[in-house]
């Protein structure tokens, strides 16, 4: 029962190889043996995950026919709510907050059958790239110990890879599905803004922010993609991917354009050879490549540290110490909110708030925060043009593999860096997969592919020449 | 540079209770993040209308519709979950500490 794909661990039920259960009681007994080591797990759910597996061997012993996802165990970033379980966003304010209600993606999962085996580590409030930034501790590379697995959804990377999961989900701000994704040699795609419904998932920066599969192969981010996307009514922003012919392309007829901008100073050598190796590769599959230019490239990292912590800001103003969460005081209600606030968040936390609080205040919203939301849209016009002309883009994931523990946790601007590939695309909305492509060394690389609007699956079968 | 006192101004409009050696931190960390901000000084953006919703444009109805303003029942028991998360609470009242003395 070893690496298991979605889509081998279906036939494995259908064709009886082994139960729900067994499969269940067999990852769950190796997340007991194997996270000592890993920590991609903040809550481990048992009895949960029996009792749902349970439920699908029955299904099956009635010879009832069952979706491709029932059964098969799925592992959830702890910034989505998954009802009566801990929620605790990796943060000391929610450490005991338990959800109410399921989110709309986990709806949609319970309803085909998933088997949740726990609760993945993250930044707190999916603020960083490594994990470091967790309220409890940090999670390794499964590749090296010693090194990171990439943030903010480096629990749900890292428990793929290890294999403690047959797929996980994250979230994505400005690259916290791809990049752990890259970091731990996995598949894991930020789809569309709008295709998958926000509703449950912890609001970090709601104009950017989108739930995604970490998966082993692209073929099972398509399937899990296919079954959390489409239109809610609990999310105004969601909306109905339009039906595209998107399977049926010829990859003779294909166009893969290369941003200049993305090959730049100060990147890892080895990255960018095997990343042009990857590319390489699909053009002697037929399809074209074709230089082209995303001149506003440059703006895009301010722009995302303005327009993220400003929605931050905004968004975590909720914990008051009121309604949920930690609550410390001892005298009046402006002390409920300083203390709960100032012990209750940790320090990358409390940095974006401040910055977007500065933002966003008085005298400056005009300079800081229109301005960035004005840049976005040439960085947007960059793409539209672009997208005219090629219906793919290539680039690495991130200008290096994993680094090491504390390499850049010191320098909140080191560490910022991590996102220079991934962050425009949350800021113009498109869907990119990054997709394994070898290793440096024992490390992981990976290409990240960016699509039009709702093409996720036509980049996903891009991506099986990769994965 | 930014000020100590724009740092507790900032932490006081965001209402976060911070230690001084955190104040101390953040008027350096913020400082170098502005400055890093500085770049986007030279970009033009006359005529140029601002995103704020990411990928409005590729549909033809607008997307910011309201709901009607009207108050939905909840069942009992979702009600009695978010009561039980309260912190402080009396009954099924959530309990505010005084605004005033």
């Amino acid at each position: 029962m070893n690496n298991l794909t979605i889509v081998q661990t279906h036939k494995g039920l259908l064709e009886k190889k082994f139960s729900a259960l067994e499969l269940t009681k067999f990852f769950l007994n190796k997340i007991k043996k194997r996270d000592k080591k890993i920590f991609a797990f903040i809550t481990v759910t048992d009895d949960l995950a029996i009792s749902q597996a349970k439920e699908v061997d029955k299904l099956i012993s009635a010879e009832k026919k069952i979706p491709i996802l029932a059964g098969v165990p799925v592992a959830v970033k702890d910034n989505i709510l998954v009802k009566e379980l801990k929620a605790t966003c990796a943060s000391k304010i929610l450490e005991n907050y338990v959800a109410p209600y399921d989110a709309t993606c986990i709806k949609k999962l319970k309803e085909l059958g998933a088997v949740i085996l726990g609760k993945t580590n993250l930044d707190e409030f999916a603020m960083g790239s490594s994990t470091e930034h967790s309220a409890f501790f940090p999670t390794k590379n499964p590749h090296d110990l010693t090194r990171v697995p990439g943030g903010s959804s480096g629990g749900s990377a890292a428990a793929v890879a290890a294999d403690l999961c047959c797929y996980a989900l994250g979230s994505d701000t400005g690259g916290s599905i791809r990049q752990p994704a890259s970091f731990c040699g996995v598949v894991g795609l930020k789809p569309t803004y709008g295709a998958v419904s926000r509703y449950g998932l912890i609001a970090f920066a709601s104009s950017l922010d989108q739930i995604g599969p970490i998966t082993k192969t692209a073929e099972d981010a398509q399937i899990v993609f296919n079954a959390i996307s489409g239109k809610d009514p609990l999310d105004s922003t969601s909306v109905e991917s339009p039906k595209l012919q998107t399977t049926n392309y010829k990859l003779q007829t294909i166009k893969i354009g290369i941003p200049k901008e993305y090959f730049v100073e100060g990147m890892d050598k080895e990255v960018e050879k095997m990343v042009k190796e990857a590319i390489k590769k699909i053009e002697e599959m037929g399809a074209k490549i074709e230089e082209i230019s995303l001149p506003h490239t440059e703006y895009a990292l301010p722009v995302y540290y303005i327009i993220m912590p400003s929605e931050a800001s905004a968004n975590l103003a909720r914990y008051d110490g009121i309604k949920y969460g930690l609550s410390k005081s001892n005298r009046d209600l402006l002390s409920v909110y300083l203390k709960s606030r100032g012990d209750g968040f940790g320090d990358e936390v409390k940095r974006r708030i401040m910055l977007g609080t500065y933002a966003l205040s008085a005298g400056y919203y005009d300079a800081y925060y229109l301005k960035a939301q004005k840049v976005r849209t040439l960085i947007r016009q960059d793409f539209d043009k672009a997208f005219k002309k090629v219906d793919a883009i290539f680039t690495p994931t991130s200008p290096f593999t994993a680094f090491k523990f504390g390499e850049k946790i010191k320098d909140p601007l080191s560490m910022y860096l991590s996102d220079i590939f991934t962050a425009s695309v949350n800021l113009v909305g498109l869907p990119a997969v990054s997709a394994p492509i070898g290793f440096k060394g024992k490390l992981p690389v990976g290409l990240q592919i960016i699509g039009k609007p709702f093409e996720e699956n036509k980049i996903l079968e891009i991506s099986k020449i990769y994965a | 540079m930014i000020n100590k006192q724009d740092v507790q101004h900032i932490a006081k409009l965001a209402r976060l209770g911070l230690k001084e050696t955190e104040i101390k931190k953040f008027q350096k960390d913020l400082s170098s993040i502005l400055d890093y901000f500085n770049s986007l000084k030279k970009v033009d953006v006359s005529n140029v209308e601002p995103s704020f919703h990411p990928v409005e444009h590729y549909f033809k109805e607008r997307l910011d519709i309201m709901r009607q303003d009207r108050a939905e029942s909840q069942p009992e028991q979702v009600a009695d979950k978010l009561i039980a998360a309260a912190p402080d609470k009396k009954k099924r009242h959530i309990k505010v500490k005084a605004v005033f003395k």
